[in-house]
C-alpha cells in the first residue's frame, strides 16, 4: 500500500487466461466428438511439457516460479499448439513443439508480456517445417472415414506407433480438407468436382467445420465478456472473407466460396484465440485493424498461393514483426486534442 | 434537457457511500489543539503574522496571503498561539511545512467580522475579500478563487459547479448540497457575475438522486434563472473538472490550456458555498465539511475546524480496532498521511481509516501483458501500457511524446490492470524526474553562462591590463600620440563590450534551443503541479525504484 490508488478490480492475468481456456471447450467437445479422444492427450501432453519447461526457465532466469505458473499464461500456450497439430501423431512431436514454444520463443525473449511471437505459433512452424510429414497426417473424422479407432488404439499409436494390425497410417488419416483442395486444384479438378467428394460437409471439410464452429462460439463468448476487442476477429474474419470472396466471384471455378475459407484450417481458431494473443498485437484500436486487416489477406494468400495448407500461423508470425511499428504509427490523439487546430 | 457528453473510459468502483451520506452533518466536537498549516493552498506560503503566546480571536488572521498567488490563512476559533514552527502537514509529499499551533480557550469568541451584499460590492473587492477570507478550491486543488474568478480577456459562457463527487467514500458534497443548497446557489450567483458568465450548470452524478432534488428546488425557490442542475453519469473520475466539463459541455480542455480560454470555468460546489459565506457573512474559511469514514464506527460527515487533529476527528466517529492508517481523499486519488497528528487542511474532503479488511494488500505485481484495459478506461486517452514501459525504462523523452503530462494520475489504470501495475506510481515517478532534470539543467545554463561570463570578463581585464601597459609605455614614449592611444582603448572597449554581448546573446540562443518541450507558457496550476511534484520527489523515488525490475522485486506471497 504506497501510493494511490488503494482499491483495484479483482481481474487477474491468470483469471483472464482460464477464461480463454474455457472458452476452447466448445472447440475441443466438437474435436472429441469428431475425431475421438485422441486430441485429450495431446493436450494433456502439452500441458504437461508446457508447466515443466515454463518451470524449467523461471528457475533458470531466477524468477519467482509460484506465481508465473499460476499465470496460466503457459497452460494456454500449450492447449492452443495442441489443437493445431495433427491429434494422431507420435507424442514426441507435440513435446518438442511445445518445448520449443516456451523456451525459446516465450522465455528466451523476456517471458510473459515481452514476447514479439506468438509462442503456439511459433511451435506450429517449427515443426510444419521440421516435420512435414507428421505435420500432414489428420484423424479423419468419424462421418467420413471407415474404420474408426478405439481409444485405446490411439493411445498406443501415440505412444509407440503401432496400428492395429491391417491398417495403415493412410488408412485412418487424410490430408485437411484445405490441403486436399489445394492438391486437387493442381491436378486439374474444378472446385464444384472437389466439393463433390465425400471429406467436404455443407460449409466446409466434414467434421472440421464443426469444430471451427465450436471455437467461433467460444469466441463470441470472449466478446461477449470483453475479454477480447472486436477489432481483432471481426475485421480478420471480414477481410479473409473479402479477399477470399473476391477471388471467388471472379473465377467460382478454381477459388472456393469465402465460407469455406472461414470454416476452414485454423481461421476460426486463429481470428478470435491467437491473434488475440494480446502480448503478440498491437495495442492501438487503429493498429488492431491494420494488423488483422493484414493477418486476413495474409492468410488468403499464403492458402491460396502459398507452399503450406494454411496460412494462419505465417499470417500472424509476419504480421507480429510489424506490431511495434504498428503501434507506433497508429498513436491515438489524446484528449482535448482532437479538433482540428486545437491548442497544442 | 441538456444535451450530455460522454468522455473516454472510466471505471465503476465500488461507491461506498451509503455508509457515510444518509445522517446529516453534524459539528465535530472542539479539539484540545489546532495545527494549522500555513500552506493550504496552491501558491505562496501566508506570511505568519502572529506571535507565540499571543491571544487570538475566532476568524483573525494568522498568516496574510504573500504575493499575487496565495491566499490567507485564519484562527479556526479563538485560544493562544502555542507554536510557530514546522511539522508534519497533509500533504502528499509528507515532509514537514511551517505550522500555527494554537489552544482553543473555549469560548470560541469572534473577531468583528462584517458581511456585505456582494451586489454592492466591486468586482475588485469581492476578489480581495476572497483573497483575504482565505478562500480557495475545496475540491481538493485549494487554488486561489479569487485568481479563477477572472475571465480576463475571455468571454465565459458556462460557470460549471461540480458536485460529481466521484470518488468512492466521499459524500461532503452530497451531505453540503443536501443541506445548504440555497447558499451553494448563491455563491454560484455570485461567481457567475464576477465571470460574466451567461450559465451556470450543475453537475451532479447520477447516484445522488437526493442531492439533485435538493439542487433542483434550490433553484426554483430561489427564482435563479438560466441555472441548472443536471444528473450526470456516475462513473470515475466524471468529477474530474475536465471530465465534466466535457460531459456537460462537450468541451475539451487539453492538458496546458486554462479552461477560461475555452469560455467555461469550473467550482466545486463547496467553494461556492464557503465564498458566498465568506462575502454575506464576512466568514473566512474556518471549517469544512469533511467525510470520516472507513473503519470506523459511525462514519459520518463533520463540519470540521481546520487544524484538528485528524486522530482527536476519526476519535469521535468511532475509530475501531485494526486501523492501519488514514487515507485523506478517496481510495482512488488520496494519499496516506504521514501522522494522526496533522491538522484537517482546507484540502481534506475525507479521511477513511484503512484496515487491511477494507484495503487488502495488493497482489504481487505481474508484467505487462498488453491487454490495453488501462487505455480503454484512461479518461486522458493516453496509452498507459506504452507510458509505463517508458518510464520502467526511464526513457522520459518518449514518455513526453507519448503525452505523460496530460496524465491527471487519476488512477483508473492502475485500477483495472489485471498484472496489478502500480502504474501512476511510475507516472509520478517519470513525471518528478523530468521536472528534476529541467531544473537541474536551467541551473547548469545559469553557471554555464555565469562561467562564460566570467571568462570574458577576466579576459577583458586581461586586456585592458595589457593595454594600459601598452599605453603607458606608449605614453613614455610617444606623449604627444596620446590621442591615439586613447582612442584605441575606447575601442577595444567597445570591443570586448560587443564581445561580451554576443556571448550572451549565444548563451541565450542555446539555453533556448535547449528548452525542454511541455514546459514553456505553464498555467499557475500547472506551475503548481510542479512544485507539489517536486516535493515529492524524494519521497517517491523511494517508493519507485523502477531500477529495481518490479517483477522481480514483488515476492509471492508465502502459502
Ligand atoms: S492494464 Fe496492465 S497489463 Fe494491461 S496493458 Fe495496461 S499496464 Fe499492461
Ligand atoms: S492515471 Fe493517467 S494514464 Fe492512468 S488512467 Fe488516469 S489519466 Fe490515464
Amino acid at each position: 500500500m504506497f501510493t494511490s490508488p488503494y482499491i483495484t478490480k479483482p481481474v487477474s492475468v491468470s483469471e483472464i487466461m482460464l477464461k480463454v481456456m474455457l472458452a476452447l471447450l466448445p472447440g475441443i467437445g466438437f474435436y472429441v466428438w469428431y475425431y475421438g479422444p485422441a486430441i485429450l492427450v495431446s493436450i494433456t501432453l502439452a500441458s504437461v511439457t508446457a508447466l515443466a519447461t515454463e518451470a524449467a526457465m523461471l528457475k533458470l532466469r531466477d524468477r519467482p516460479v509460484a506465481p508465473f505458473l499460476k499465470d496460466n499464461s503457459a497452460l494456454l500456450t500449450a492447449w492452443l499448439l495442441a489443437l493445431s497439430i495433427p491429434p494422431l501423431a507420435p507424442w514426441w512431436l507435440v513435446v518438442v513443439g511445445t518445448l520449443f514454444a516456451i523456451s525459446i520463443s516465450k522465455h528466451l525473449y523476456g517471458g510473459l508480456g515481452n514476447n514479439p511471437f506468438n509462442p503456439a505459433m511459433i511451435g506450429y512452424a517449427v515443426l510444419i517445417i521440421s516435420f512435414p510429414v507428421q505435420m500432414t497426417h489428420w484423424l479423419t473424422p468419424h462421418p467420413v472415414g471407415h474404420p474408426e479407432l478405439s481409444f485405446i488404439e490411439q493411445l498406443g499409436y501415440i505412444f509407440s506407433g503401432v496400428l492395429p494390425r491391417g491398417l495403415t497410417l493412410d488408412a485412418v488419416t487424410m490430408a485437411t480438407p484445405l490441403d486436399t483442395l489445394k492438391t486437387q486444384l493442381h491436378l486439374g479438378l474444378s472446385v464444384g468436382e472437389i466439393r463433390d467428394m465425400p471429406i467436404y460437409g455443407r460449409l466446409a471439410g466434414k467434421g472440421s467445420e464443426m469444430v471451427a464452429t465450436g471455437f467461433a462460439i467460444g469466441g463470441l463468448y470472449l466478446l461477449w465478456n470483453r475479454i477480447i476487442s472486436w477489432h481483432l476477429p471481426i475485421v480478420y474474419l471480414g477481410t479473409l472473407y473479402a479477399t477470399a470472396g473476391l477471388f471467388h466471384v471472379i473465377d467460382p471455378a478454381h477459388y472456393v466460396t469465402p465460407l469455406f475459407h472461414l470454416f476452414s484450417g485454423a481461421a476460426m481458431i486463429g481470428a478470435f484465440f491467437i491473434l488475440t494473443d494480446p502480448v503478440t498485437s498491437p495495442t492501438t484500436p487503429r493498429g488492431k485493424i491494420i494488423f488483422a486487416a493484414g493477418a486476413g489477406i495474409l492468410t488468403y494468400l499464403i492458402r491460396a498461393f502459398g507452399g503450406f495448407p494454411d496460412g494462419m500461423a505465417f499470417a500472424t508470425l509476419l504480421m507480429n514483426i510489424c506490431v511495434p511499428l504498428i503501434d507506433a504509427y497508429t498513436q491515438p490523439k489524446v484528449f482535448g486534442k482532437k479538433a482540428k487546430g486545437a491548442q497544442k | 434537457m441538456r444535451q450530455l457528453h460522454r468522455f473516454h473510459g472510466g471505471v465503476h468502483p465500488p461507491t461506498n457511500k451509503t455508509q457515510s451520506s444518509e445522517t446529516p452533518i453534524i459539528a465535530s466536537a472542539m479539539p484540545s489543539k489546532l495545527v494549522i498549516p500555513l500552506h493550504q493552498h496552491v501558491g505562496n506560503i501566508a506570511r505568519p503574522v502572529v506571535s507565540v503566546g499571543e491571544h487570538v480571536l475566532k476568524g483573525q488572521v494568522i498568516g496574510k496571503a504573500d504575493g499575487r498567488l496565495s491566499s490567507a490563512v485564519h484562527a479556526s476559533t479563538s485560544g493562544t498561539i502555542a507554536t510557530i514552527g514546522y511539522s508534519k502537514v497533509a500533504h502528499p509529499s509528507g515532509m514537514d511545512d511551517l505550522c500555527v499551533t494554537l489552544i482553543p480557550d473555549g469560548k470560541d469568541e469572534w473577531v468583528a467580522n462584517l458581511g456585505a451584499d456582494y451586489r454592492e460590492l466591486s468586482h475588485t473587492d469581492i476578489r480581495h475579500r476572497l483573497r483575504d477570507a482565505g478562500v480557495v478550491g475545496l475540491g481538493g486543488a485549494v487554488f486561489p478563487s479569487d485568481m479563477k474568478l477572472y475571465g480576463g480577456k475571455h468571454q465565459i459562457k458556462t460557470l460549471v459547479l461540480n458536485g460529481a463527487e466521484c470518488e468512492p467514500y466521499i459524500t461532503c458534497d452530497d451531505r453540503l448540497m443536501r443541506e445548504r443548497a440555497a447558499e451553494i446557489l448563491l455563491g454560484a450567483e455570485m461567481m457567475r457575475d464576477l465571470l460574466h458568465a451567461e450559465e451556470v450548470v450543475v453537475g451532479i452524478e447520477d447516484n445522488k438522486p437526493e442531492a439533485l432534488a435538493a439542487m433542483q428546488q434550490a433553484i426554483v425557490d430561489g427564482k435563479h434563472a438560466r441555472m441548472e442542475a443536471v444528473a450526470v453519469p456516475t462513473v470515475y473520475p466524471g468529477g474530474g473538472a475536465k471530465q465534466l466539463i466535457r460531459v456537460l459541455t462537450g468541451i475539451e480542455v487539453a492538458a496546458g490550456v486554462r479552461s477560461t480560454e475555452m469560455g467555461v470555468q469550473c467550482f466545486n460546489v463547496a467553494t461556492a458555498y464557503s465564498a458566498y459565506r465568506a462575502i454575506s457573512y464576512g466568514e473566512p474559511m474556518l471549517s469544512r465539511v469533511v467525510t470520516v469514514t472507513g473503519n470506523v464506527e459511525r462514519p459520518q460527515n463533520y463540519e470540521v475546524l481546520l487544524g484538528t487533529p485528524v486522530a482527536e476527528l476519526v476519535a469521535q466517529a468511532g475509530l475501531k480496532s485494526g486501523t492501519q492508517g488514514y487515507i485523506m481523499g478517496g481510495p482512488m486519488m488520496g494519499f496516506l498521511l504521514p501522522s494522526d497528528q496533522v491538522g484537517v487542511v482546507k484540502a481534506t474532503n475525507c479521511i477513511i481509516a484503512t484496515a487491511p479488511t477494507l484495503f487488502p494488500a495488493p497482489a504481487p505485481t505481474m508484467p505487462c501483458i498488453r491487454c490495453t484495459r488501462c487505455a480503454e478506461v484512461c479518461p486522458a486517452e493516453l496509452q498507459p501500457q506504452e507510458l509505463h514501459w517508458f518510464a520502467k525504462a526511464r526513457e522520459f523523452g518518449k514518455a513526453q511524446d507519448y503525452h505523460l503530462f496530460d496524465c491527471i494520475e487519476c488512477g483508473a489504470c492502475s485500477y483495472v490492470c489485471p498484472s496489478n501495475i502500480p502504474l501512476v506510481q511510475y507516472y509520478r515517478y517519470a513525471k518528478s524526474e523530468i521536472w528534476a532534470r529541467e531544473r537541474d539543467k536551467t541551473a547548469a545554463d545559469t553557471a554555464r553562462q555565469r562561467h562564460e561570463y566570467r571568462q570574458f570578463r577576466l579576459e577583458r581585464e586581461k586586456q585592458e591590463k595589457a593595454e594600459k601597459l601598452a599605453q603607458k609605455e606608449r605614453a613614455a614614449l610617444l606623449a604627444k600620440q596620446q590621442a591615439d592611444a586613447a582612442a584605441a582603448t575606447a575601442n577595444t572597449d567597445e570591443d570586448a563590450q560587443a564581445r561580451i554581448q554576443a556571448a550572451m546573446a549565444r548563451v541565450q540562443a542555446q539555453h533556448d534551443a535547449t528548452q525542454p518541450r511541455n514546459t514553456a507558457n505553464l498555467t499557475p496550476e500547472q506551475q503548481a503541479k510542479i512544485d507539489e511534484i517536486e516535493a515529492r520527489r524524494a519521497h517517491i523515488q523511494e517508493l519507485a525504484h523502477p531500477e529495481a525490475d518490479l517483477d522481480k522485486h514483488h515476492e509471492p506471497p508465502k502459502e
